[in-house]
C-alpha cells in the first residue's frame, strides 16, 4: 500500500515540481538579463497550448519515440525513488537518451540530423562520469544498491568530492543548458533551428516537455544522493547544482561540441579516475 | 485560454529592408522584454502559433512564405508588421514585388508603421492572441495555400 501511494506521488508530484523548476529557470534567467520574464508557471502553460495544437509529424512513429522516452525517464526516476541498483537506474536513462535521438534522426530533417549526432557526443561525454559515480558507490558500499547508504555513517560527498565536481557539469550537460546546448538549443535558432526536436509540433512537442519535467526531478536527484543520510543537505545539493547550471548558462557562450569532449575525457574523466583510484588503493568503506 | 498565454512567434523576412525585423528583434530585449507575455520567438515553423511577416512579397519570397504558412499547425495567425508587409508601401508598385503579404495568405492583423514601434508590434502580438482563442473556438483552420510557382495572382 505505501509503495503503491510513493509510485503515485512521483508521478503526479514529480511533474508539478520539475514544472516549477523549469519556470525558476526561466524566471531566474530572465531577472539576471535584467528583464521581467514571464510568470512561473508559463512552461504550465507552454504544455497545456501545445495539447492543444494539431499535430503534424513526418512520419508515423515519430510520436512513439516520444512515449518510449517518457516511459523510460518515468522509470529511472521509480527507480531511483525506491533506491534500486544505481548502475541499471543509469542504463534506463541512457534508454529515454536514445529514444530522443532515434526519434529525431528518423524525421530526416537535416537539423534534426545535426541535433542528434551532437546528443550522441554529450552522451559520450557524460556516461563515464556517470559510471564511475556507480563505482565509487559501489567500493563505499560493497554494493550497487542505493539503500545500502541509509546505513551511511558519513555522506558520499565527504569522500568522492571530485566526482561532485565532475557531476555538475554533467548537470550543465543534461540540462542542455550553455555552453553546451547545442543538441536542441533555445538560443541558436539562426543555424540549429531547434536542433534534435524540429519535426515535433503540437502533443508531441508537449511530451518531450512533459518528460523533461521528469528528467529534471530525476537529475536533481542524483544530486541528492551525494548527502542522502540527511534530507535537508541532500536538498541544499540539489538546489546549489541547479543554481550552478543557472548561472554557467547565464556567463557563458555556446562552445564547440568538440570542446565538451576534450573537458570530460581529460579534465572531468582523470579527477572522476583518481577520486575511485584513492578509494580503492586506500579500501575506504562507508558501512 | 492557455492559447493565449503562450504565443510562439516564427519571423518571416519577406525582402524587407531590416528596418522591421530590427524593431521586431528590439520586441525581445530587456527594454520591451516580449517574453512578459510568453512569447518566444521560435525557429521552426512546427512550434510557432503567430506569423510575424516583415517586408513587401515579391516573385523570389513569395513560394517560400507559402510554404513555411502551409507548416505552421492550427490553430495560427498572420500578423504583418510595417507598411511593406500590410500594403506593399513605398515598394508597392516595383517591377518584382506582387504587394502586402494578404496578397498571398490571409493575414489577420496589421501593424502599420516605417518602421513600427516595438510598443505598436507588442500590442499586434497581443490583439492577434483573442484571434488565436477565437480560431481555436470556432475551430477554423487555415487553409492550404497552393505554391503555384513564381506566376503573378490575379488580382495583383
Amino acid at each position: 500500500m505505501n509503495e503503491i501511494l510513493k509510485i503515485l506521488l512521483v508521478l503526479i508530484g514529480a511533474p508539478i515540481v520539475g514544472c516549477l523548476i523549469a519556470g525558476l529557470d526561466r524566471k531566474i534567467t530572465s531577472r539576471l538579463q535584467h528583464r521581467v520574464g514571464p510568470p512561473l508557471l508559463q512552461p504550465y502553460y507552454d504544455v497545456m497550448k501545445l495539447l492543444q495544437k494539431d499535430n503534424i509529424v513526418v512520419n508515423k512513429s515519430q510520436n512513439l519515440y516520444v512515449v518510449i522516452y517518457i516511459i523510460f525517464v518515468v522509470l529511472s526516476l521509480l527507480m531511483l525513488v525506491f533506491e534500486a541498483d544505481i548502475l541499471m537506474i543509469i542504463f534506463v536513462y541512457t534508454i529515454s537518451s536514445v529514444a530522443l535521438i532515434v526519434g529525431g534522426m528518423s524525421t530526416g530533417s537535416p537539423y534534426a540530423r545535426i541535433g542528434s549526432s551532437r546528443e550522441i557526443m554529450a552522451i559520450l561525454s557524460y556516461e563515464p562520469i556517470l559510471i564511475l559515480y556507480a563505482v565509487a558507490i559501489y567500493i563505499l558500499t560493497g554494493t550497487f544498491n542505493l539503500s545500502a547508504l541509509d546505513e551511511a555513517s558519513n555522506p558520499l560527498l565527504l569522500y568522492i568530492p571530485f566526482i561532485f565536481v565532475s557531476m555538475l557539469v554533467v548537470m550543465n550537460i543534461k540540462f542542455k543548458k550553455s555552453p553546451f546546448d547545442y543538441s536542441t538549443s533555445h538560443h541558436a535558432h539562426q543555424e540549429l533551428v531547434k536542433g534534435m526536436f524540429t519535426e515535433y509540433s503540437g502533443p508531441g512537442l508537449a511530451g518531450i516537455e512533459i518528460g523533461h519535467f521528469y528528467e529534471y526531478v530525476f537529475l536533481l536527484g542524483l544530486m541528492f544522493v551525494f548527502w542522502k543520510v540527511n534530507i535537508l543537505m541532500g536538498l541544499i545539493l540539489a538546489v546549489i547544482a541547479f543554481l550552478f547550471v543557472l548561472v554557467m548558462d547565464n556567463i557563458t557562450a555556446r562552445v564547440y561540441w568538440q570542446w565538451m569532449v576534450k573537458t570530460s575525457w581529460t579534465v572531468l574523466l582523470i579527477i572522476s579516475v583518481v577520486n575511485v583510484l584513492y578509494l580503492y588503493v586506500y579500501d575506504i568503506k562507508i558501512v | 485560454m492557455s492559447l493565449a498565454k503562450s504565443p510562439w512567434i516564427i519571423h518571416v523576412n519577406c525582402n524587407s529592408c531590416n528596418g522591421c525585423d530590427i524593431e521586431v528583434v528590439a520586441c525581445l530585449t530587456p527594454l520591451y522584454d516580449a517574453e512578459r507575455f510568453g512569447v518566444l520567438n521560435i525557429g521552426t515553423p512546427k512550434q510557432a502559433d503567430i506569423m510575424v511577416v516583415t517586408g513587401s512579397i515579391n516573385y523570389k519570397s513569395v513560394n517560400v512564405l507559402k510554404n513555411i504558412y502551409n507548416q505552421i499547425p492550427d490553430p495560427k495567425v498572420v500578423l504583418a508588421v510595417g507598411a511593406c508587409a500590410s500594403t506593399g508601401g513605398i515598394f508597392h508598385n516595383c517591377y518584382n514585388v506582387i504587394g502586402g503579404v494578404d496578397q498571398v495568405i490571409p493575414v489577420d492583423a496589421y501593424v502599420p508603421g516605417c518602421c513600427p514601434r516595438p510598443e505598436a508590434i507588442l500590442d499586434g502580438v497581443v490583439a492577434a492572441l483573442s484571434i488565436l482563442e477565437n480560431k481555436k473556438k470556432g475551430n477554423i483552420k487555415g487553409k492550404e495555400v497552393k505554391l503555384k510557382g513564381n506566376e503573378v495572382p490575379s488580382n495583383a
